[in-house]
């Protein structure tokens, strides 16, 4: 049942709609199958499963809406949840930003599913698991890490005929593995579409390798230092970028893409802008080969590849529907990101080149290399200021070699600095869902050392 | 439910709030109807119990839950959206083959209830065969049926929505004629209806309510905008909290006006709207060495992750070394009685007893009885938190009793209890802590909080920053935050105000574990004295 086939979903909202007596009504259906395995010193810890689906109605009656949602797929339980939404959209006050549902859409195909990760089980779980437990025991190491998979589907149904429907699979693995004296720590992160690509034993290897190496970290003193950031140092600082990229936010004078300008008839955003270094291409592409997702938002409109920045310019900011019509602006839609392993995250592609990470170091005669960063806060909206830190693998890198271990260090640093600072841009790498180059930036402000292992 | 269900419920991202929210939407009716009684909860425990020993476990746990939520959105002039969910199912928790096994359903049929207790057992020796530590459990009272409920005067979810809605507007509009140009103002009600049995012989039935009305206003000046959340806080209390009582207020001459037992929303938005025009003025902080004034509605956030998280059993012991890490507060500190977390002026405690706090209950998730303890005792690091399969390894004869699941979907485990300071022993006001500065920085209020996965070095920023210049708050100035290490920042703790001025601050959506669950946890103290602490500037142009 959590997970429904084109028919069957279609036909479930067929029905849904069958007793809608609003003026107009648009529903979401979500189903979900997530396994999950977990383990911490060299042992399993929990491990479970959980199936849910989710049906969302919402009703309107002229500018008025309401929403209500099920799980429960009776056929009372459905004329109930959709009853509720149309109680709800009487007694709420008109919404002066209601748009009216949109008409049927056309849709790309894209190749978010795969067979090998719907046939993960709870023993399929339990071996990559142990892969990773039996190689840190062998090298006398401390492991804990965690494995999760999911299978999803989504589907949007309105009366003025729109239907939309994907299917979605997703695998991630991560490793922490320590030192037994815990003065050495790696980490290594995995997640695919298809379960056939993740190797839990050839990820764990790195993990058990930057533990070893990173024992006995040296104090550099805290400033500004070229850094090679690895794929997952750099993704939650892009999609934080990429969430703060609204046009409505910024025309309203509240985001890093706010026109500079409070004249009359001056730009109230950077549309257009050249912002970033002319290497910098970050888009979405529902066909991505490495990076899909679903060709619709969650309103059912098409999505389809977007270019956020191009060559270093602002080419594009999301907006809503509301929005759109308010400035006589295209209506930029994200897609649609359900439930599963990166829900409400978008997935952003940038474009890097071909160097590996190892070339990359080869090429720096002296630099920082950074395995990931942690615990991302915001300083500051305007600027996009961010503080966080290193964590389970910080390096010196002399002579295009990697010299010796170093203290983790805070940073405070804003993506639109390094974005302009970049030095060179690696091969991508998935990464949360996303493909991210590792890159390789200029004057990255570290402000203070952490005695954190 | 998910956060894009959330924010086409809410139909508002909200910027950085993030509220998971369990469960689904219902009318607004269905959340007054009364729950399966007890009678009916305690035979559906005893199918599950039955089913898991006669299966192998040799312990078992069920939680019947009924979770409510009910939120309001309110941007600038308009209401976004009315939000019922409800969300009703069992958990069922065994130890089989010395391993933990968990499985959950919404299917409450008995034979439904059976096979999620079969599967948990099914678990358990699935992951046997790689298990290398038996659970061991503390022993436990057996209680027998007792119940427990939140001491509330106004139930939330009975007050009228128009009231609701009319409040938050009326803040929303006191906000914007006095100088805000955007605020979105949410209320959120969570009411845990909580069945709990074992095979210990213990059944609690217990009724939890939390409420939290967060703000987030911003103005747009010449060059560049200001943000400013609200400074009320999230309690285990009703409706009441939100009367605002004169008697509840501690108003800092020259600065800001705090709030204890109860929150006065509209106030408090106007107070933002006249401060945000003067952060869009206000000079910007000189880095260096500065004595601190903490205020509660800031302090208790510092306390939550130098302090709560740190003394954590399990991230103590590696458990959570994947996803938030590990401590500096490792059991050799702890043996050596010795170890000096803070100077003698800091007694640290804990507890799920404080009234009106979120961690407030009568029974932990698994049917141990809520007490209060002592974790740092005249500056000495003395205990941590550590539920039944724990209490063995510090040499407790009992759990503590902070043992917690955000659902009836998602197994229980070692949460943070309320962690607070005790207030001085002299009935010091805050602005008697203030005048004893002449060089320092007075914050207020929780801003952006990072620390790193020891918890030794954190970076705390806050929402009103006043400078103290002989004793008196001078100017309002911006772009402060602080930098410390753990113990050396409790080790430079001098001075802090009494009783009267202690105060329960909170967080409604600690996140931990894999996959993340949320609980909500209080942290009490009262104004506080920090000497010489790193100041840096979070200014930059970009």
């Amino acid at each position: 049942m959590a997970i429904m086939t084109r028919e069957e979903a279609k036909a479930l909202l067929t029905k849904v709609l069958s007793y809608s007596k609003a003026e107009a009504c648009e529903c979401n259906l979500d189903g979900e199958v997530n396994g999950n395995i977990r383990y911490a010193r060299n042992t399993v810890s929990t491990s479970g499963e959980l199936n849910d689906v989710n049906l969302t109605v919402q009703s309107s009656f002229g500018k008025k809406q309401g929403t209500a949602s099920t799980n429960e797929f009776t056929d009372a339980a459905i004329e109930k949840v959709v009853r509720a939404s149309e109680e709800l959209a009487r007694l709420a006050p008109d919404n002066p930003e209601f748009m009216p549902i949109l008409g049927p859409q056309e849709y790309e195909k894209v190749n978010t599913h795969f067979q090998s990760t719907v046939d993960v089980d709870p023993s399929w779980r339990a071996e990559a698991a142990d892969a990773s437990i039996a190689a840190s025991k062998a090298n006398n190491l401390v492991s804990s890490g965690y494995l999760n998979d999911s299978e999803t589907f989504a589907a949007v149904m309105n009366s003025k005929g729109l239907f939309a429907y994907n299917k979605m699979t997703n695998v991630s693995f991560t490793a922490t593995i320590r030192t037994a004296d815990g003065k050495g720590s790696g980490w290594v992160s995995r997640d695919f579409n298809d379960a056939k690509k993740m190797d839990t034993k050839e990820a764990s290897a790195i993990a058990i390798q930057k533990s070893m190496d990173s024992v006995d970290g040296k104090a550099m003193e805290p400033g500004r230092y070229t850094v090679i950031m690895e794929p997952a140092a750099t993704v939650q600082l892009l999609q934080n970028m990429f969430s703060a990229m609204n046009q409505r936010t910024a025309d309203e004078g509240r985001s890093f893409l706010s026109g500079k300008s409070k004249e009359e008839g001056a730009p109230k955003n950077r549309l257009g802008e050249k912002m970033f270094d002319e290497r910098v291409t970050i888009y979405t592409d529902p066909q991505s080969p490495d990076a899909p997702t679903h060709p619709f938002s969650g309103d059912g409109a098409a999505f389809r590849r977007t270019d956020w920045i191009k060559d270093g310019v602002v080419t594009t900011m999301p907006n809503s529907r509301y929005w759109a019509e308010k400035t006589g602006m295209p209506y930029v839609p994200t897609p649609y990101t359900g439930g599963g392993l990166f829900a409400g995250q978008t997935p952003i592609n940038m474009d890097g080149g071909d160097e590996s990470l190892e070339d990359m170091i080869k090429n720096t005669r002296r630099g920082v290399l950074v395995t990931r960063l942690w615990y991302i806060r915001q300083l500051d909206p305007q600027s996009l200021m961010y503080t966080g830190l290193t964590r389970d693998g910080t390096f010196y890198i002399e002579n295009g070699e990697i010299k010796y271990p170093i203290k983790n260090f805070r940073f405070n640093e804003s993506p639109i600095v390094m974005l302009n600072n970049i030095e060179a841009l690696g091969k991508p790498q998935r990464i949360n869902g996303c493909m991210i180059p590792p890159m390789k930036l200029r004057d990255f402000n570290f402000s203070s050392l952490s005695d954190a292992v | 439910m998910d956060r894009r269900q959330f924010i086409k419920l809410t139909g508002v991202g909200l910027g950085g709030l993030m509220l998971p929210v369990i469960g689904n939407a219902v009318s607004a009716e269905a959340l007054l109807e009364p729950a399966a009684d007890v009678a009916m909860k305690k035979r559906m425990t005893n199918v599950a119990l039955n089913a898991a020993t006669s299966k192998g476990a040799t312990y078992a746990d069920v939680r019947i839950g009924r979770y409510l939520n009910q939120f309001i959105t309110a941007q600038e002039k308009r209401v976004d959206n009315v939000v019922n969910t409800e969300s009703y199912g069992i958990g069922v928790r065994v130890i089989a083959d010395g391993t933990w096994g968990f499985a959950s359903t919404s299917d409450m049929t008995d034979d439904g209830i059976a096979k999620a207790a079969e599967t948990a057992v099914a678990v358990a020796k699935a992951n046997a065969k790689f298990q290398t530590d038996p659970v061991q459990l503390a022993p436990v009272e057996s209680y027998g049926d007792v119940e427990w409920k939140t001491p509330i005067k106004k139930n939330a979810f009975e007050v009228p929505i128009k009231e609701k809605v009319d409040l938050l507007l009326e803040a929303n509009n006191a906000a914007l004629s006095n100088g805000a140009n955007f605020i979105t103002s949410v209320l959120f009600l969570v009411n845990e209806q909580k069945y709990f049995g074992s095979t210990e012989g213990t059944y609690t039935d217990q009724d939890v309510h939390r409420l939290w009305c967060p703000f987030f206003a911003t103005a747009v000046g010449e060059s560049g905008f200001k943000q400013r959340q609200g400074l009320g806080n999230p309690v285990g209390m009703g409706f009441e909290y939100l009367d605002g009582r004169e008697e509840d207020k501690i108003r800092v001459q020259g600065a800001n006006i705090g709030y204890g037992k109860s929150y006065d929303l509209v106030e408090d938005a106007t107070e933002a709207a006249k401060q945000l025009q003067v952060k869009l003025k206000a000079k910007s902080v000189e880095p260096g060495k500065y004595d601190l004034v903490l205020d509660p509605h800031h302090l208790m956030l510092t306390i939550h992750e130098s302090v709560g998280h740190p003394l954590e059993l399990d991230r103590v012991l590696g458990y959570e070394a994947n996803y938030a890490g590990t401590s500096f507060a490792t059991l050799d500190k702890w043996k050596s009685g010795t170890f000096e977390y803070g100077s003698d002026k800091v007694n640290l405690f804990a507890d799920k007893t404080q009234v009106g706090s979120l961690g407030y209950v009568g029974w932990d998730d698994e049917g141990v009885k809520t007490k209060e303890w002592d974790l740092v005792k005249d500056g000495i690091l003395v205990n941590y938190q550590a539920i039944r399969d724990q209490a063995h390894i510090i040499d407790e004869k009992e759990s503590h009793g902070c043992c917690y699941s955000q659902s009836w979907r998602d197994v229980q485990f070692q949460r943070m209890a309320n962690v607070s300071l005790r207030p001085g022993e002299e009935d010091k006001s805050a602005e008697d802590v203030i005048a004893g500065v002449e060089n320092g920085i007075y914050i207020v209020g929780r801003g952006s909080f990072s620390i790193d996965q020891q918890r030794y070095n954190f970076q705390f920023g806050g929402q009103l920053f006043y400078e103290i210049k002989d004793g008196k708050i001078v100017d309002q100035i911006e772009d402060v935050a602080y930098q410390s290490n753990t113990q050396e920042f409790w080790n430079s703790c001098t001075d802090l105000a009494g009783k009267s001025d202690y105060r329960i601050g909170g967080s409604f959506f600690d996140g931990k574990g894999q996959p993340p669950q949320v609980s909500a946890v209080s942290h009490g103290c009262p104004t506080t004295r920090f000497n010489n602490v790193n100041v840096i500037s979070t200014a930059r142009k970009v």
